[in-house]
């Protein structure tokens, strides 16, 4: 994904979320990533949040973390559906 | 790109597909209720690789196109004062007002500038302290408890130049009052990222009360897709609950620091959306403690137009509802395009006319 482009889509579409990786945290404020295109994201609304966290980020703000496990058990779930219908 | 390249993934799709078409013998639609499942569905393409039984309606998801004229109009009288800063998300300013539009009144010498978050908007009051700096609190649960943290974090550096014009609303009344307002759907795709914050619980008492499929999914065309799958087999076994298929981010509780910082600022109130009319304890205003950042309350708004005025042939309320479709208006690809947009369905990319304009104008 182009870096402007998404910086643009970020700014012109409020309800946008991405899956971002945290990089560097100062105080409340954090430098997120996605995909290489770096954001600012507030940290106010979740606990415990650590370099190398992927977070959902929206509208500025990390909202929630992403859970590992759950996505990789969907993944599995549906390799498996797969499986059954080939 | 991690949690997104996964869920495009071609062979997971076709797989999918073939299951939906295999299981999906009846007749059934299903309604979206989040502005971003409805622009994913388009560019997507995901109704044409659903078979003809499977209608998918998009719903009020869209907080620009359910944020009803009077907001803009409020937004552009404070806007024409001399000593105020008026901060917005950048969907909200090309929507129009009863005459005009944020955007218009910014080309007119009015100071409107686009931010990416309430934070933000919080930076500009700080470095303009001799303007009046309004944030147009604009969102459902996933904006707004970032403006309560905005808020919050104005009180404790003592910023009085801040404030919020809120027209944030809760997304669980909506739904209900879509139901009791007559749409026939079999069961809602519920939204991914509000349900981030008040968790799938609060979607619970539509499946139980209702007799109507949940399903909260994510945004990608796996998600959605694998959603609708979870949504016809509970419509076939008659077994109706709430299910999360958008697991790797949503709980069953969510968000509870997000909703005790939205606890803390707001107080729930009754609330008029664009097309559904006023909905009991579905928005929220800033509560008595935290008054002094209420644009509502620091700007009187007197000499305001009482009714404002729409549009007489947009039926952006009808399609909010699930009534419409947007190719049924007859402004629709004609006098109301992305360029230039008569109704606020229009306007934002995740509004139903707007995606249908995109990517579905020939069907």
């Amino acid at each position: 994904m182009d870096s402007l482009q998404l910086h643009l889509d970020l700014n012109n579409d409020m309800c946008l979320s991405l899956p971002a990786k945290v990089i560097e945290i100062n105080g409340d404020m954090a430098s997120v990533s996605v995909g290489g295109a770096m954001f600012n994201a507030g940290l106010q609304l979740l606990d415990d949040v650590k370099p190398g966290d992927y977070v959902l980020l929206h509208a500025g703000f990390a909202i929630q973390k992403i859970n590992k496990d759950e996505a990789e058990e969907i993944l599995r779930l549906l390799e498996e559906m797969q499986d059954e219908s080939d | 790109m991690k949690y997104i390249d996964e869920y495009r993934d071609g062979k997971l799709i076709r797989t999918l597909v073939k299951k939906i078409r295999k299981e999906a013998t009846g007749s059934y639609t299903f309604m979206e209720v989040c502005g971003g499942h409805t622009a994913a569905i388009h560019r997507f393409g995901i109704p044409s690789l659903l078979p003809p039984g499977i209608t998918l309606l998009s719903g009020p998801g869209c907080p620009v196109c359910v944020t009803p004229v009077i907001v803009i109009d409020r937004a552009i009288g404070i806007a024409s004062r001399k000593d105020v800063i008026i901060t917005s998300f950048g969907d909200l300013i090309r929507v129009p007002g009863s005459v005009s539009s944020l955007e218009k009144e910014k080309t007119h010498g009015a100071d409107v500038r686009i931010v990416f978050s309430a934070l933000e908007a919080l930076k500009i009051a700080k470095d303009n302290p001799g303007k009046k700096v309004v944030f147009m609190g604009i969102g459902f649960e996933t904006t707004a408890p970032g403006t309560a943290a905005a808020v919050m974090k104005a009180k404790e550096l003592a910023v009085k130049n801040f404030f919020v014009l809120s027209a944030h609303k809760i997304m669980p009344p909506a739904m209900e009052a879509i139901i009791c307002d007559g749409t026939e759907i079999n069961g809602f795709i519920c939204p991914g990222h509000v349900s981030t914050i008040t968790g799938a619980e609060a979607f619970r008492f539509i499946s139980d009360k209702y007799n109507l499929g949940c399903v909260i999914s994510g945004f990608e065309p796996v998600d959605i897709l694998m959603t609708v799958l979870m949504l016809v087999r509970q419509v076939n076994s008659r077994k109706f609950n709430t299910e999360i298929q958008y697991s790797r981010a949503v709980s069953m509780e969510g968000n509870t620091k997000a909703r005790e910082i939205m606890k803390e600022v707001f107080t729930l109130s009754d609330n008029e959306w664009r097309g559904l009319g006023v909905i009991k304890l579905s928005g929220l205003e800033l509560n008595e403690r935290y008054s002094d950042f209420d644009a509502a309350e620091v700007f009187k708004m007197n000499g305001l137009r009482e009714i404002p005025k729409e549009n007489a042939l947009c039926l952006c309320g009808e399609i909010l509802r699930g009534r419409k479709r947007p190719t049924d208006c007859r402004l629709f690809a004609r006098a109301c395009t992305p360029e230039n947009p008569v109704g606020a369905c229009m306007v934002s990319s995740e509004g139903a006319c707007n995606a249908f304009y995109k990517y579905r104008r020939n069907g």
